[in-house]
């Protein structure tokens, strides 16, 4: 500490220089980190307006053209006969399935801990907590073996009934009803003669449409990115795009030079898929940071 | 605030009188009733897809053709030529990573924090934010670009670290270093955006107070935002030991493109997938799942009950 107060004490003429000092040191530690993290992304926007040789030879990024970059849009959705939309239709029939499961089981799950007294209510809430922050894929091998015990490998309920496990979307909707909605509103509608499920149709949910997106959101970003649960569960047509992607790899001759398989995957096409693989979740991404944080915090304690 | 949320800064009181008042009278019979139906539902799922395959993976791994096996089927694992260095590649690369992003995420989210033009500050943490979205398969894809150099916009980066091809970047011993930066380049964002929303959480008194006691940004940092962060940086610590353990696409994507140079029983996870796929042995599978499980549920476990940052009443 006594340290610290003597240069205290040197501080006026000293702080100008160094105040100066700081900020230039900070304003670089943004500048390189903006750039780490937006350079890649601007990259894979601008491949796909190449060939496969201006990608190589060209400036990273010099834009192409706007005919190669339809050339290598006709070359992705030709690829096995529109094998991508396959692809695409398998991860939105997935994730959505999953997503209504999710909100119906979520909802009323949620509901029921925070304003409603059970049996094992303590107990559901503290094995929630545990099991939410048990990363997904730890469970898949385990999950896999089970369904492979029942025979329903192969099947799109392997894939959509685990995605409606959602021990997190569980635990937003806790806190939501048990943070915004008092008991005694409740207990007001209760006194009025309403039964217990039209007090939760018809006062808990029209206030409950905040959680139902919050958790819909994290719902669907987690599964549409998905990517260890669905390879093993349903391989090859019926695998979602992220699954699909990593096998188009294999299609493509620069990382694959041994493979003389038929359909040739160009680079730039590569680039372009991955970017289709993802713009639905990109697309939500930018309008949802709020949304983010608001999941991530909810329930912390305020310090 | 701009960040922070309605759920977040839910103010705790409102929570509370409900809470004693619950505590003095008999629960009604008629809630009771609708509570258990409404939980079901979820309990059912929580049973067969949480509950019911990790004791499915512990018979697994405790027998052998339906016959119990004792410890035979872990014995045969950790002696498995493959397994220690699976555990090596998994943990330095946990270290690195979360070593990195704390140090990181805590550092840019003070620097930002700092920033006193508004719109500069709401599009930095955006742009840090948005590469979340392409998680799994497709952030990897993206860095197959990026880490060969004969495509990658940073070719001059890579050469002058001494990486002349695709296969040379992606070498053993660098590559714990490779898949830091990858999920770093992923994740740090959103952490950065919550640390961000925390520290916004720090009263302005205590700040302003730090700063007449003639504390620099340094040391306000240092003594007074760090230390309030605690508990939201042990949060992302315990969260991203986790999920490091669980290492599985990056690897077997690299894997997949560099034609083996990384191989294809890197982490743990592959190696619990080759033993269920490539040589059908489910118990072993199941065993290194099961050692995968418990370190996950361990961490989880004690952040629940020790950490303090979760609502359990």
């Amino acid at each position: 500490m006594s340290a610290n107060s003597s240069t205290d004490r040197r501080r006026p003429q000293q702080s100008r220089a160094s105040a100066w000092a700081g900020r230039i040191i900070a304003g670089l530690v943004i500048v390189f980190f903006v750039l780490f993290f937006v350079v890649p992304i601007i990259w894979l926007l601008i491949a796909p307006t190449k060939d496969g040789r201006e990608l190589l030879l060209s400036q990273p990024f010099a834009v192409g053209g706007w005919e190669q970059f339809a050339e290598n849009w006709d070359s992705l959705v030709s690829y096995q006969g529109g094998l991508i939309w396959t692809w695409l239709g398998n991860s939105a029939f997935y994730s959505l399935a999953a997503l209504v499961l999710t909100l119906v089981i979520s909802v009323p799950a949620g509901y029921a801990m925070a304003l409603t007294e059970f049996r094992g209510r303590r107990a559901l809430l503290s094995l929630t907590l545990v099991v939410m922050l048990i990363p997904s894929t730890a469970l898949v091998l385990p999950i896999f073996l089970e369904l492979s015990a029942v025979k329903l490998i192969g099947s799109p309920l392997s894939v959509i009934l685990p995605f409606s496990f959602f021990p997190f979307g569980v635990y937003l909707t806790y806190i939501y009803f048990s943070t915004t909605i008092s008991r005694d509103l409740l207990n007001a509608a209760r006194i009025d003669g309403a039964g217990e499920f039209r007090v939760f149709a018809q006062v808990a949910m029209p206030l409950a449409t905040p959680v139902v997106a919050l958790v819909g959101f994290f719902s669907f970003v987690a599964n549409w990115n998905n990517y260890f649960l669905p390879y093993v569960m349903v391989p090859g047509r019926k695998a979602p795009v992220q699954v699909g992607l990593a096998e188009m790899l294999s299609n493509v001759p620069q990382f694959n030079p041994t493979n003389v398989a038929s359909t040739m995957i160009s680079l730039p096409t590569l680039a372009l898929a991955t970017i289709v693989s993802v713009a639905p979740v990109l697309f939500i991404f930018l309008f949802s940071q709020r949304f983010l944080v608001s999941g991530m915090t909810a329930g912390g304690t305020k310090e | 605030m701009s960040n922070n949320t309605e759920l977040a800064a839910a103010p705790v009181g409102v929570r509370q009188p409900a809470g004693a008042r619950r505590r003095t009278r008999k629960p009604d019979s008629a809630q009771a009733r609708i509570g258990a139906i409404f939980s079901s539902g979820y309990a059912l799922f929580l049973l067969v897809f949480g509950i019911i395959p990790a004791v499915y993976a512990v018979y697994l791994a405790f027998t052998k053709n339906n016959a119990f096996a004792g410890v035979d089927n872990f014995i045969k694992i950790f002696s498995d030529f493959r397994f220690l260095p699976a555990v090596g590649h998994v943990a330095i690369y946990v270290g690195v990573w979360v070593f990195s992003l704390i140090i990181l995420v805590v550092l840019l989210a003070v620097i930002v924090h700092a920033v006193r033009v508004r719109w500069l500050s709401t599009s930095v943490r955006f742009l840090f934010y948005i590469p979340g979205a392409l998680a799994g398969a497709s952030s990897v894809m993206l860095w197959l670009f990026v880490l060969d150099p004969s495509v990658s916009p940073v070719s001059f980066l890579l050469h002058a670290l001494g990486n002349d091809s695709f296969v040379d970047t992606v070498r053993v011993d660098q590559l714990p270093f490779v898949l830091a930066i990858i999920a770093f380049w992923t994740g740090a964002g959103g952490w950065i955006v919550i640390m961000y929303g925390a520290l916004n959480n720090i009263s302005t008194d205590v700040m302003e107070a730090a700063r007449i006691d003639g504390a620099g940004p340094v040391a306000t940092a240092w003594y007074i935002q760090i230390p309030l962060l605690r508990k939201w940086i042990s949060y992302m610590s315990i969260m991203s030991l986790a999920a490091g353990t669980q290492l599985f696409v990056e690897p077997r994507v690299l894997s997949q493109a560099s034609k083996g140079v990384v191989p294809a029983d890197y982490s743990l996870n592959q190696l619990a997938f080759l033993y269920a796929f490539k040589q059908s042995d489910f118990n072993g599978s199941a065993a290194i799942s099961l050692v995968l499980l418990v370190v996950a549920l361990g961490l989880s476990a004690f952040f629940v009950f020790r950490g303090g940052l979760f609502e359990r009443e």
